[in-house]
């Protein structure tokens, strides 16, 4: 079982939404997490789903999803070959007295602190799977209160080669 | 021009050639009624019983002449009838457009009068389906739906007109009908496809209902004739070659014959055109066709390594990849003497064996095979006469066979049989049904009786829900719960109480006799045919058996 990522290209319809994650119930594959918005034109909506299965559920979603009338196409994302990002929004506890700590780890992980109460700090943290998973480790100690999470989204790179210009791994 | 929504509904349905619609009236539809009327001269609407029943005669209707079937019914529960017919539809292929009426767009999702969200219900058993808010969007909508429904790997499309939309005016202009465009397949894959059969000892082809869709069944009998092939069908792809042919094997899968499911196992490339290794064929994925490489060809790429993993495949439209086969195959045909002879043994050592008890059913579709002519559309509901009238009527390109493979939807055969003899007049047209079967939709006599359809409705009454009889006493334990249809019927009553001729053809009858009699009428008739309660259905193979473990008949004494 590996994670995988699609990026699905579709019509900016009504119900277009609901027939893509329909989809994905009925044939019984799990989506990790889903975010959707509107692209560079307005009529065009894309959807990035990250799932996690074998390869021939991943490839039978691929083809599934492509059947759609509303789909223009469907990629697949390799991390290698993609730039993928979440928005994280977090309440930790600062209670009991940990309020330098949560300010450092924020600092360590480039957070934005957003709202600060006699015993919380909010944090915004953007990054891919693994810095946020990290992030996410190190603060529960602290006492998370409150997380929600945006899910993935991706594009695909356009620099080729490994190791080519990609400033936002070294962003930690 | 300027015209009114349901005007310009009609005026799209001409630009497609339709001239046959069926359907069910009500309060959202009445602006699409009223406009059928102005318009009943060029489009001929057949009122059904009930929308279940239109639903399924648009289905049969284009099953039966290959276009595409129109049925119309009103918002909520004229909505929600549509269902089984377009989830009937949509898992055998069949394209149908679907028009629904809601309630104005003002009162959407205000839980309204007979309002309900059928676009969101049909989402997964229709290829696409819409609603139309803005009377502007109405006919391209509808040209779009009829593309989709036949285009490809046809399918059901739903389109949901809010009644102040089919009353909204709006401009109209003809357009003319996009060309149906044929995927054509890649070469490459057409001549690695060749090379795998030359290499080939022993091939093996399973046939599905996609070649019948295609029609391509002239392509396929060329095919069988340059390959050298033995060839077993899949139920839906009953009747893509004639029944007698020398190369055909018969059905694969749970009820399958010996020589089909034995070829299956034992041939070094299963070759599988237009069908989807449904579970009734497989049986026991792990043990099905172990020896064989797996070539595909389809016209769906997300049929490919769906259900059992392939090793080839190409991609294209039934019709042009064999045609384009035949033209490479032609200069130097391809010969599998021994193989052939090995087939002609096994058929000639397993043909499906049928006991004195169990011969009724068998005895009576022979005679009914002998009566009626090549062309004749054969429907039938879904149970134990379905696997009798695969088996044992002898089914050719000429004729077509209507079923609800792939949902199994009983009740389906009335329905299917009015479009069936509605778009076929000069066609005979019967419904092979089954007791349990026909009594979910024997409304539709009124139906047959309104519109005089010379229809023969042969009525296999064995007083049980028969198949599930059969499971019943092979597994658990002859414990009959709840399928003993003890309440006498007069079938023959019934059918005289809408008009319709009514016949006995008992245990001891002569069938050809009764049924030449039926035959002979030209006028609706419904045959009540006595079957004895625990004729079986065999060859069969158990539930997770691999499908050449089967359970047979003892041969005739």
């Amino acid at each position: 079982m590996e994670r995988y990522t699609l990026g699905i290209l579709v019509n900016n319809h009504p119900g277009v939404l609901s027939r893509v994650v329909g989809l994905f119930s009925r044939r019984g594959y799990n989506i990790d997490s889903l975010s959707v918005g509107e692209t560079e034109i307005p009529t065009i909506s894309r959807i990035t789903i990250v799932v996690t299965g074998d390869r021939q559920i991943v490839e039978q979603i691929e083809k599934q999803v492509a059947k759609l009338i509303d789909v223009i196409n469907v990629v697949e994302l390799s991390h290698q070959g993609s730039i993928q990002a979440e928005l994280i929004l977090v309440k930790l506890s600062t209670e009991n007295g940990n309020r330098a700590a949560v300010i450092q780890l924020s600092e360590i992980f480039k957070a934005k602190i957003v709202d600060v109460s006699e015993a919380t700090i909010s944090l915004q943290l953007t990054g891919n799977l693994d810095k946020i998973n990290s992030f996410l480790r190190l603060s529960r100690p602290y006492g998370i209160c409150e997380l929600v999470r945006t899910g993935i989204t991706a594009m695909g790179r356009d620099s080729q080669a490994k190791g080519d210009a990609s400033p936002d791994d070294s962003e930690y | 021009m300027k015209l009114n929504g349901s005007e310009i509904l009609i005026e799209c349905l001409i630009e497609q050639q339709v001239d046959t619609v069926f359907g069910f009236p009500g309060g959202a539809v009445l602006n699409i009624y009223d406009a059928l009327y102005k318009y009943r001269s060029s489009i001929r609407h057949i009122l059904t019983s009930h929308e279940q029943g239109a639903s399924h005669a648009a289905d049969g209707y284009a099953r039966s002449t290959g276009k595409v079937g129109v049925c119309i019914a009103t918002s909520g529960p004229g909505a929600t009838n549509l269902v089984t017919g377009l989830a009937t539809a949509y898992m055998d292929s069949i394209p149908i457009v679907a028009f629904t009426g809601n309630v104005t767009t003002a009162l959407l999702g205000k839980d309204s009068f007979q309002e309900v969200d059928i676009t969101g219900i049909t989402m997964p058993i229709t290829k696409h389906n819409y609603i139309v808010k803005d009377v502007r969007e109405l006919a391209p909508t509808i040209r779009e739906a009829f593309r989709i429904a036949r285009s490809g790997r046809p399918g059901p499309v739903l389109i949901d007109v809010p009644k102040d939309v089919s009353a909204a005016i709006c401009d109209y202009e003809k357009a003319d009908t996009d060309p149906i465009i044929r995927l054509r397949p890649m070469q490459n894959a057409l001549e690695k496809t060749i090379k795998m059969l030359r290499e080939s000892v022993r091939p093996m082809l399973y046939v599905g209902g996609g070649v019948i869709r295609a029609n391509a069944q002239g392509e396929l009998a060329k095919f069988i004739e340059l390959i050298d092939s033995p060839m077993g069908v899949s139920f839906m792809g009953t009747g893509a070659v004639a029944c007698d042919h020398v190369r055909f094997t018969g059905m694969i899968g749970m009820h399958g014959t010996r020589v089909s499911n034995i070829a299956v196992n034992r041939c070094d490339l299963l070759l599988v055109i237009g069908a989807r290794f449904s579970d009734r064929v497989v049986s026991k994925a792990s043990a099905f066709a172990k020896k064989a490489k797996i070539v595909q060809i389809d016209v769906d790429p997300a049929e490919i390594n769906k259900n059992m993993p392939t090793l080839h495949h190409v991609i294209g439209d039934i019709k042009e990849v064999l045609g384009e086969l035949n033209t490479m195959l032609e200069r130097s045909p391809i010969v599998h003497t021994s193989w052939m002879e090995q087939i002609a043994l096994w058929k000639q050592e397993y043909p499906i064996k049928v006991s004195v008890e169990n011969r009724r059913s068998k005895q009576v579709l022979r005679a009914l095979n002998q009566l009626l002519p090549e062309n004749a559309i054969i429907v039938t509901e879904v149970g134990q006469h379905q696997m009798w009238t695969a088996q044992f009527y002898c089914h050719n390109p000429k004729g077509r066979f209507l079923s609800s493979g792939g949902l199994g939807t009983m009740g389906y055969g009335t329905g299917a049989a009015i479009g069936a003899q509605v778009g076929n007049l000069d066609k005979r047209v019967v419904n092979v049904a089954g007791d349990g079967s026909f009594r979910m939709n024997c409304n539709e006599l009124a139906t047959i009786a309104r519109y005089n359809l010379p229809i023969i409705i042969l009525l296999m009454n064995n007083h049980t829900l028969g198949m599930v009889r059969q499971w019943q006493t092979f597994f658990y334990e002859h414990r009959y719960s709840e399928t003993t249809l003890d309440t006498s019927v007069d079938w023959i009553k019934l059918a005289q109480a809408y008009g319709i001729n009514g016949m006995h053809l008992g245990i001891d009858d002569d069938p050809a006799m009764v049924l030449n009699a039926a035959i002979s009428l030209h006028a609706p008739v419904l045959v009540d045919c006595e079957i004895p309660v625990d004729n079986k259905v065999f060859p069969m193979v158990a539930p997770g058996a691999s499908i050449d473990d089967m359970i047979e008949d003892s041969p005739e004494q």
